[in-house]
């Protein structure tokens, strides 16, 4: 038996190329819709993940930005300034906090770093500290450091292939003439650990020449009062505190910029893609008024020929969008991509994340997009007298 | 074949088109009265208002003065006429229509097209009624094929087989052989006697061929939009 949906597909394969092309401004639309949608949830995510790899919810650290601070932190660079290591006491104190761990971040520039040289980072860690705060750290080969005054290193996964360096292995610290013995490899964590090197706090401190550090990691107690801990750690002298709530928030603020335009577009796109359907059902209509002319004559009511129009639309438009889903699953990776190169800030791991989930809601969207657009052809379609629109072919 | 019962029934139909500033009397006062089972022929030259006069019969189109009724209902009459619905209603309930240009659509099959009126509106009794009146027309062995891979006769014969698909009370054909050659006009003829003659259907036709004309057991001459009988 003959039914809607096939009449209305084989209307919309008479004229081929106005429907891919409609199909193709559909797709487009969805393509953006699905990869922007699955961008904000992807970043956000990405985000989240970077934060809760860090270990520790609050930094301590010497007063300065807290912003570039925070920046410098999750990309792996250095703070400048410094602390003394008796504030770690003072912190601990502190009711609230569950763990603490103190840092001491330093970069040297290594001459044989890449083409032009680079930025090697080093963290001088108390390993049972950090550790502790970090359980999901996994030895790819060997272990931590024997002791706090060790010549030893252990390196993140990228680092120990960067530099080409195996367990047992010496590594130089570039501008002050120290070997040191790796002792552990860790395995990849997708964060900026990948690419540190941990030194021991002490032996660290030793080449640097300092008994400081520049930062102090803290992890609170469950439901312990972050605000009220902030404000009591503010009280000790000289230092500034960085809660990594306050920090993802500044970053989404930054990139919410980007997405607002991106999503400007999306609804530019959305619009034409809206016009493109409204313009080749609407043809389309017009083409076959006789036809349709007909099928009144036959017996259709305005409902039925409503009903198939629309159909038509609904075929444009799901084949659209199914097919700007697929290309945003399959592109997602480039997208994430180019979303690194053009963003501020961008955190490790995939950007766009897209499921089965976000593709029904983009679906929905277009379809739904489709519909409202496919409603002025449809009735004027359904209104059409039948003698007129017959008469209207000759 | 033809009964007692008055089936259409009009009295000064008058349908006027606007052209611009100048007004056409297609129709002017056509009274006629048809009864179930009848086969009318109108005939008469190019503009003289059998087509418009059809589509009246019809309910294709509103008249602009007149009156109408379809077995005693009042379809048109004192500058009114019933709702677009419930015309629909009465189309597919009543009518079955063969265009000249046979109208079929292009992209579904032939079984297809024929099969479109019950998509719509499907009277009892008509399961399996495609592939008999395909049979009945010798067109069950082009079933499949698209309205382009048939010639003109059996293009029309397609479109005889859609217009009787829901058992129409009456069968309206407007030039039915216009796009046709003699022999494929014969055949047509043929199959609307055998038609009347067996099943009873009231047939009103329209054609400018005075032979074709004479299958009807009465003919209607048209004239400048005026009926003229006998």
């Amino acid at each position: 038996m003959i039914g809607r949906f096939r009449i209305a597909w084989k209307n919309l394969w008479r004229k081929k190329a106005r429907t891919f092309l409609t199909v193709g401004g559909i797709t487009l639309s969805s393509w953006v819709l699905v990869s922007l949608l699955g961008f904000n949830r992807g970043y956000e995510n990405a985000l989240d993940r970077d934060i809760d790899n860090m270990g520790y919810q609050l930094m301590v650290m010497a007063k300065g930005c807290p912003y570039e601070a925070a920046t410098l932190m999750l990309q792996g660079g250095t703070g400048l300034r410094y602390i003394e290591q008796s504030t770690v006491d003072s912190v601990k104190a502190e009711p609230g906090v569950a763990m603490v761990t103190p840092i001491l971040m330093q970069a040297y520039f290594d001459p044989n770093k890449g083409e032009n040289g680079g930025i090697a980072g080093y963290f001088g860690v108390d390993a049972a500290s950090y550790a502790a705060m970090k359980p999901f750290l996994r030895f790819k080969k060997g272990g931590w450091f024997i002791g706090e005054n060790a010549e030893e290193v252990v390196m993140g996964f990228e680092a120990a292939e960067l530099e080409q360096r195996d367990v047992g292995d010496m590594t130089f610290v570039p501008e002050k003439n120290v070997q040191l013995k790796v002792v552990g490899i860790l395995e990849r964590t997708g964060t900026q650990d990948d690419g540190t090197i941990f030194v021991p706090l002490k032996t660290l401190q030793r080449i640097a020449g300092t008994d400081r550090i520049t930062t102090i990691g803290i992890k609170m107690e469950k439901d312990a009062d972050a605000g009220g801990l902030e404000a009591r750690l503010y009280e000790l002298p000289n230092v500034q505190v960085v809660s990594f709530t306050q920090v993802k928030q500044t970053i989404m603020k930054l990139v919410s910029t980007a997405r607002l335009m991106v999503f400007s577009i999306v609804i530019i796109a959305l619009l034409i893609a809206m016009v493109g359907v409204v313009n080749t059902v609407l043809m389309s209509v017009l083409e076959r008024l006789p036809e349709i002319g007909v099928l009144k004559a036959m017996g259709a009511m305005p409902g039925d020929i409503f009903l198939l129009i629309w159909t038509e639309t609904l075929i444009l438009c799901s084949c659209g969008g199914i097919a700007g889903i697929g290309l945003g699953f399959a592109f997602a990776r480039f997208t994430g991509v180019l979303a690194r190169r053009i963003l501020p800030y961008a955190p490790k791991g995939g950007l766009v994340e897209i499921d089965l989930r976000l593709a029904a809601v983009t679906l929905a969207v277009i379809v739904a997009a489709g519909l409202v657009s496919g409603i002025v052809p449809a009735w004027k379609a359904g209104r059409v007298r039948p003698m007129e629109s017959i008469r209207s072919a000759i | 074949m033809s009964g007692t019962e008055t089936v259409i029934e009009a009295r000064g139909l008058t349908r006027t088109f606007r052209l611009g500033s100048e007004e056409i009397r297609a129709l002017d006062g056509v009274s006629l009265t048809i009864r179930q089972g009848e086969f009318v022929s109108f005939m008469g030259p190019s503009g003289s208002g059998k087509t418009t006069l059809i589509n009246l019969l019809g309910c294709l189109d509103n008249p602009t003065a007149g009156e109408m009724s379809l077995s005693g209902t009042r379809i048109f009459g004192g500058g009114k006429s019933l709702s677009e619905r419930h015309l629909t209603r009465i189309r597919r309930d009543v009518f079955g229509y063969i265009f000249q240009d046979f109208h079929l659509i292009p992209t579904l099959t032939v079984r297809e097209n024929v099969a479109l009126p019950l998509f719509f509106y499907r009277k009892p009794g008509t399961a399996g009624e495609v592939e008999r009146l395909l049979g009945i027309l010798g067109m069950e062995h082009r079933m499949h094929h698209l309205p382009r891979q048939i010639s003109g006769g059996e293009m029309q014969r397609v479109a005889i087989a859609r217009a009787l698909v829901n058992r129409p009370a009456i069968l309206l054909a407007d030039e039915p052989t216009g796009n046709l050659d003699t022999k494929r006009t014969d055949e047509i003829g043929s199959v609307l006697q055998e038609l009347n003659r067996t099943e009873g259907l009231t047939i009103v036709m329209v054609t400018h061929d005075a032979g074709f004309a004479r299958l009807g057991e009465r003919i209607i001459e048209m004239r400048d939009g005026r009926a003229y009988e006998g």
